[in-house]
């Protein structure tokens, strides 16, 4: 709140600054707003003003068998990407943070550098690479290098809570009786946990959300749901894409609230005071 | 009063043993040390001199350049630090955040596959030892600076280890509580037999609470033996500074009879000391003398070395007044009073007729040579 004393030109700005906030977040949520209340719409084109409300867009998007298989699909690679990121990446920061060896400054750019190339370059790149290997249109080739793009995230995320890590908790669970590999999931993982979640959440997101690699490794079988949404526009705008993000954005959001809240709890037990 | 340790089998022996971190500089540089069972062991020194490297390498978490560390005749060197079986409390405590106070007790014994009920006794017992039942269920951040000490405590005797070692561990405590957890510590020392390496640089800590107190400077130790011993009879004069108040004059020694010397002071004048580390005629020592140990006026009428001294400050204490002198051109020269001795007629400025015996003052090697 104001205090009494705030002059003119104080109160002005704390309304102006209050306002600029609000518009801020009104332009971050806009394409949301756009395009949720038009997977309602009964009528057959992606256009405002909807006429009358109806659920036919959703059933056609469950109802039917290529949306359906996009769908799958996501919830092969995404997951799969996830895992294979999470614990490349949760190795790679834990490996840079506590060992200590000539060229470790270098290893670093290398291993966000799938963050800094443009993800067109990483298409073309592996598929010029995966090819000859029989590494296009199939799952593995896919799976691999959504989790490359993922891995920068769970790198830098893990990073950043292993450096305010105490090492000497390490030591004391020795000094117990805990061999490094026990050590590592019952002090170093729980405590790090935070990190590990937001980086996985990230790579997910990344796998989930992307297009261009898809576009070049993934055949007719492969086929994810931004994939297929991307035809789907080119082809014909159906309001089923409407639909399709609408899903895609639920569960998105359900995904973080349920990680941000488990993470909020795990955080508020270690530095709860009395 | 010397203290007599309880049992003569030795626990743990460092034969030779160096580290240096660079491959150049020897942090600890010629260590041999035999700890006996159930001893109260404490390395002391000034801050780098390589208590902490020692602790470590007993610990495992630092590998010896040179020289073995035996623990029950058994070679430690190639057993990693979670095989070695030895309790340690860290100084910032190193409790594990993200469990309770029961959690982090049952750790260690979980670990060793202990039943479940053999796993409450035991931290139950544990607990009860540091006085802290009540709270088994609370987390680390929910405990105040000293009760995180106790379970730091707790938890490195919770799985009966045969070793402690503990690494400065009151240091981060106020006066108050570090003297009252001391003697927890003692006691609990005393009541469980288990043997203890205690690092400090307090000299008050380590005089009170130790069987034996090690002296390290630079990588060696100076002198290892009881607290009686190190006070009343160091061995160099670096240990006589380190350890307690003290009073040192400089001198050439003359001549040495019967375990004594004769020495010239700077000024000329020569006094009678126990020779301990002066060796030969021609030499230069450092004398040392407790403050306690000089006497005044007419005590000192009876002493083989008398001088004046010219009174320059009192200092009050409560129990005891320190006089602040020049005794023999040395102006810093403390003398230790109890207020019930202490004469009304004295001012600053007076002449004070002052003197100590032979056997209480001992010339070591030279502080300046
Ligand atoms: N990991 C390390 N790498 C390089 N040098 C080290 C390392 N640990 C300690 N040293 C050096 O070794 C010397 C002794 O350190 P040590 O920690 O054993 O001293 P200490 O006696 O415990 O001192 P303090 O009372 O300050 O804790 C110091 O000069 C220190 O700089
Ligand atoms: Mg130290």
């Amino acid at each position: 709140m104001l205090p009494n004393y705030a002059s003119p030109v104080e109160k002005l700005w704390y309304w102006t600054f209050r306002l600029l906030c609000v518009l801020v977040l009104v332009f971050l949520m806009s394409p949301l707003l756009a395009i949720i209340p038009l997977s309602f719409s009964a009528d057959s084109f992606l256009v405002y003003p909807i006429k009358s409300f109806s659920w036919r867009w959703y059933a056609e998007f469950f109802g039917n068998g290529e949306w359906m298989h996009s769908l799958k699909n996501s919830f092969i690679v995404a997951p799969a990407a996830t895992v294979l990121a999470t614990v490349l990446g949760t190795l790679a920061a834990v490996g840079l943070t506590s060992a200590n060896f000539p060229g470790k400054s270098l290893l670093m750019p290398v291993l966000i550098s799938p963050m800094v190339v443009p993800v067109v370059i990483v298409g073309v790149g592996a598929y010029l690479f995966f090819s000859p290997l029989g590494l296009t249109n199939n799952y593995l080739g896919l799976i691999l290098v959504h989790a490359a793009l993922g891995v920068p995230f769970v790198v830098i995320t893990v990073s950043a809570t292993l450096s305010g890590f105490n090492t000497s908790l390490i030591k004391a669970s020795a000094s117990l009786g805990a061999s490094p590999l026990l050590t590592f999931r019952k002090v170093v993982l729980p405590l790090i946990a935070p990190g590990v979640v937001s980086g996985a959440l990230f790579a997910f997101t990344t796998s989930f959300d992307e297009v261009v690699v898809t576009l070049f490794l993934a055949g007719p079988e492969q086929v994810t749901l931004p994939r297929q949404m991307f035809s789907g526009i080119k082809e014909n705008i159906s309001p089923a894409i409407a639909a399709a993000a609408a899903v895609l954005i639920l569960f998105s959001t359900a995904l973080l609230l349920t990680l941000e809240w488990l993470r909020g709890r795990s955080e508020r037990i270690r530095t709860a005071k009395a | 009063m010397p203290e007599v340790v309880p049992d003569n089998d030795v626990l743990v022996s460092f034969r030779g043993v160096q580290k240096s971190y660079d491959g150049e500089s020897l942090i600890v540089k010629h260590l041999d040390l035999d700890i006996q069972k159930g001893e109260f062991l404490t390395l002391l020194g000034p801050s780098g001199s390589g208590k902490t490297t020692c602790l470590m390498m007993l610990a495992g978490f630092e590998t010896p350049t040179h020289g073995e560390i035996r623990l029950n005749g058994a070679l430690l060197n190639h057993v990693p630090p979670h095989k070695r079986n030895i309790g340690m409390v860290f100084q910032n405590y190193a409790l594990f955040p993200h469990m309770t106070v029961g959690e982090n007790l049952a750790y260690p014994l979980k670990i060793r596959n202990f039943s479940k009920s053999d796993v409450d006794a035991k931290v139950l017992h544990a607990l009860s030892m540091v006085k802290l039942e009540k709270l088994a269920h609370r987390y680390p951040a929910q405990l105040s600076g000293g009760q995180q000490q106790r379970v730091a405590l707790a938890r490195a005797l919770v799985f009966s280890p045969q070793l402690v070692l503990m690494d400065e561990p009151l240091g981060a405590l106020d006066k108050q509580l570090r003297e009252h957890m001391q003697m927890e510590i003692k006691h609990i020392h005393d009541s469980l037999g288990v043997t203890v390496v205690y690092v400090t640089h307090d000299q008050g800590e380590a005089l009170t609470m130790s069987n034996r107190v090690a002296v390290f400077k630079d990588g060696i130790i100076q002198q290892i033996d009881s607290a009686y011993t190190l006070y009343e009879a160091p061995s160099n004069s670096f240990v006589a500074s380190f350890i307690g108040e003290n009073n040192t004059l400089e001198g050439e020694v003359l001549s040495l009879q019967d375990g004594f010397c004769h020495v010239k002071l700077g000024d000329g004048v020569g006094l009678k000391a126990k020779a301990v580390c002066a060796d030969k005629a021609g030499a230069r020592t450092t004398m040392s003398i407790r403050p306690e140990r000089v006497r005044l006026n007419g005590a000192s009428e009876q002493c083989a070395n008398r001088f004046t001294g010219k009174l320059q400050e009192f200092i009050y204490f409560g129990d005891h007044v320190r006089l602040r002198m020049e005794v023999a051109g040395n102006a810093g020269f403390i003398v230790k009073v109890p207020v019930s001795e202490l004469d009304g007629s004295w001012s600053v400025g007076d002449s004070i007729a002052l003197g100590w015996n032979p056997e209480d003052i001992r010339a070591l090697d030279p502080l300046h040579p």
